[in-house]
């Protein structure tokens, strides 16, 4: 299932209702993710994130995402798939993403929750611009990001 | 055929979207960057590296060299930074 969003979500009661009535699956894998304060990864440098907005492509991000989901279903054997993606304005520390697997063992939802995320973070048309006390700057993308996303290729 | 822009190319362009009707000697994305470039200033910055442009027609990942027809939905876009 893909929900993009702006409210916020309930993790705890998201994965609570996940897997619910599946006997067969044996091991879910969660992904949460939170803004960062970007001061923190460079402190007595740069600007701190006071807050940032997530711009999508309404249309194209759902498709994209569930191809992805598809994907993920196609390489590992799982009973279920949720992908939330907020956007809007967010602070730090809010929810950003939540990517769930479920499977009858861990292997597969482990895996598969890892690969969901590398390749969201490179395929899911989502932009970032942050907020911070010396202006407000887009993210650029990481080349980090594409070598995580490369790692499934085959 | 709608264009559309997001993050900061909208930023240069000046638009989020915008209906154009290009010649018909453009038929491919790349040749679209090409005659968008010459419509303002702010289309030329926005398309100044396309290292950093991606493109999307009718919501799929395409090169340079993909046809383009009248109807498409055609987006351009930096790489993306979700997650």
């Amino acid at each position: 299932m893909i929900r993009v969003q702006a409210e916020d979500f309930d993790p705890g009661a998201e994965l609570a209702a996940f897997s619910a009535g599946n006997g067969k699956v044996g091991g879910i894998c969660m992904f949460l993710g939170l803004v960062r304060d970007y001061l923190g990864d460079h402190p007595g440098q740069g600007a701190g994130v006071s807050a940032m907005t997530l711009e999508h492509y309404p249309g194209m991000t759902e498709r994209q995402l569930a191809a992805i989901e598809a994907e993920a279903r196609d390489r590992w054997p799982l009973h279920e798939v949720l992908i939330i993606h907020r956007h809007g304005r967010l602070e730090p520390g809010e929810r950003i993403v939540l990517v769930a697997t479920a499977s009858s063992h861990r292997e597969a939802a482990f895996q598969s929750c890892h690969f969901l995320m590398d390749w969201l973070k490179t395929k899911a048309p989502f932009w970032k611009i942050e907020h911070t006390d010396q202006g407000d700057q887009w993210v650029a993308a990481k080349d980090e990001d594409d070598d995580a996303a490369r790692r499934w290729t085959r | 055929m709608n264009v559309l822009y997001f993050a900061w190319l909208r930023a240069k362009v000046g638009v989020g979207e915008e209906i154009v009707v290009a010649p018909e000697a453009v038929t491919t994305t790349g040749a679209l960057v090409e005659w968008l470039k010459t419509r303002s200033d702010g289309h030329a910055q926005a398309f100044a590296d396309l290292k950093l442009v991606r493109v999307a027609v009718n919501q799929d990942y395409v090169g340079w060299d993909h046809p383009i027809k009248p109807a498409d939905e055609v987006a351009f876009f930096p790489p993306v930074t979700g997650g």
